[in-house]
């Protein structure tokens, strides 16, 4: 399909608006969109752009994925992915687990990798510093035995045996 | 802090932020680099989720951990719904933070410190949105002094986190590092040349994005450009940094070249260019946003070229914001219309660059 502002280009942009009940349709190529950008910049605003993305997120595929897709709903703040799809937002941080499986090929798109590398935070409690503590907590426990702080050393089992029984879950 | 912030918020008006001075490494062509970091707290909603009690209770929480740390002492702390939408503006234009707060100021925040380098938004589209501007090209300072912030405020609460996904954010697009960083570069010579397209060309293909003067959305006007990273994950923060820094060197490099080249063969023509810039600005009684801009640009290549050795780079630097419409109305102190403004304009742009020889 040809633009119709230069009649030379590809057209890749579709415009349909609807001004006082009347329906008008424009197909443009990248280069006049752009040109038309001042009064378009809604059309292209950010957030129709990223619930464009998250329509990557194939829908298709299976019915029954697609079904347990409509029932997904965040437990910690009641977001839908149905909700993704309007806003391009998330509702919360646990929301990533809930739609852990959704996310992974939209974040793969964006970045080129669904995987963190980089900072983390310090906070000891914080979950990614699980192991780290835990090696702590032993080396700690290996001290106090030797010391002979056997109360210490009492605590300091019961909560590596916690943390232990946290990771297996 | 509280009673005084009018006072002191006036006084950023007589006050030239950092990154207008005109220094730092190549700062002929590099305005400013900046650094920001998305962050949200865990156990709250995210913001635009959030229920009216909890956005307020976000504010408080992020309010009080940043006050307890060493690095924000002297800061000042303003409530967005107790300033005027011009007040906000006003802070847009300074670069401090983004028109969403200024739309919507109900429980948004932001915190600046006294030289204006660092600023933090709360409850923008996440908990927190710190940012570091410097002066020139500055990146690596920037991320420094953003990381040790961040590493500090990390422990006075419970950043949103995954092993897996990093940071985590209302965004995907921000998840993981949650870094944006960006340049601000003047590229007035690949511009005339033409090059700039091949420029956005070569830029999106290595994950990083060109912009206007303000960010997202805006229009390139006055030959400025941003480049920052568009990916976030999968990249750590020094690899991100390292990339940014490739291509703006290789910007710089090339912007410099073409100066010369353009120099060298068709020096009257631009010596032309950038005296009748002045001359316009020096006596113009009427004046709109955009016109200033690109003779004011025009202005700034004639300095950083040696033309116009005479003319103060940092006062031409501080007029590109100064003759933004919310700085012109707290100047006259009062609402102006845009024709108004017009006028307004030309008179401060007279005023300075007689004053200011």
């Amino acid at each position: 399909m040809q633009c119709d502002v230069c009649h030379k280009n590809e057209a890749t942009v579709h415009l349909t608006e609807i001004i006082n009940s009347k329906m008008t349709k424009l197909h443009l190529c990248e280069q006049c969109a752009r040109e038309k950008s001042a009064e378009m910049e809604e059309h292209f605003g950010l957030a129709d752009l990223l619930s464009g993305l998250a329509d990557l997120v194939p829908i298709v595929g299976e019915k029954q994925n697609a079904a347990a897709e409509v029932k997904l709903k965040c437990s910690s703040c009641g977001f839908t992915f149905q909700d993704f799809r309007k806003t391009g937002r998330l509702g919360c941080p646990k929301c990533y687990d809930t739609f852990g499986a959704q996310l992974s090929p939209l974040l793969k798109k964006i970045h080129g990798s669904d995987t963190h590398i980089g900072k983390t935070p310090l906070k000891k409690e914080a979950v990614q510093n699980k192991l780290a503590l835990l090696s702590d907590l032993k080396v700690k426990l290996e001290a106090s035995v030797r010391s002979e702080e056997f109360e210490q050393a009492a605590r300091l089992r019961d909560q590596i045996r916690a943390l232990e029984r946290k990771n297996r879950k | 802090m509280q009673g005084n912030e009018e006072m002191r918020l006036e006084d950023l008006l007589y006050k030239k932020s950092e990154w207008l001075k005109g220094t730092g490494p190549k700062s002929d062509i590099v305005i400013s680099s900046r650094v920001r970091l998305a962050r949200n707290i865990n156990g709250f909603q995210f913001f635009n989720w959030a229920k009216q009690k909890e956005k307020e209770d976000i504010l408080c929480a992020v309010k009080a951990a940043i006050e307890k740390s060493k690095f924000l002492k002297k800061s000042l702390f303003l409530r967005m719904k107790d300033l005027t939408e011009i007040d906000r503006q006003f802070l847009v234009e300074r670069h401090l933070m983004s028109m969403e707060h200024v739309i919507e100021p109900e429980h948004k925040g932001l915190l600046v410190d006294d030289r204006e380098t660092v600023s933090i938004m709360i409850n923008e589209e996440d908990h927190l949105r710190m940012q570091v501007l410097q002066s020139g090209f500055n990146i690596i300072e920037a991320w420094r002094i953003s990381n040790e912030i961040d590493t500090d405020l990390g422990k006075r609460m419970h950043y949103a986190f995954s092993p897996r996904w990093g940071y985590l954010t209302a965004c995907p697009t921000n998840t993981g590092t949650g870094l944006r960083a960006s340049t601000m570069l003047h590229l007035p010579a690949l511009v005339m040349t033409n090059q700039i397209g091949k420029v956005f060309q070569a830029i999106s293909k290595l994950g990083l994005t060109l912009r206007g003067f303000y960010g997202e959305g805006t229009e390139a006007i006055g030959n400025f450009f941003q480049v920052s990273n568009q990916v976030t994950m999968g990249h750590s923060e020094s690899d991100l940094m390292d990339k940014i820094n490739g291509i703006v060197d290789k910007l710089v490099k090339r912007e410099e070249t073409t100066r010369n080249i353009l120099l060298s063969r068709s020096r009257d023509e631009i010596s032309d260019k950038i005296w009748r810039a002045y001359g316009t600005l020096k006596s113009a009684r009427i004046i709109t946003s955009n016109e200033a801009i690109k003779l004011l640009s025009a202005i700034r290549l004639g300095v950083d070229l040696g033309i116009a050795k005479e003319i103060d780079k940092a006062l031409i630097n501080e007029l590109f914001v100064l003759t933004q419409p919310a700085h012109l109305q707290k100047i006259e102190g009062k609402l102006l219309n845009p024709s108004q403004r017009d006028y307004k304009r030309a008179d401060i742009i007279r005023k300075k660059l007689t004053e200011g020889k």
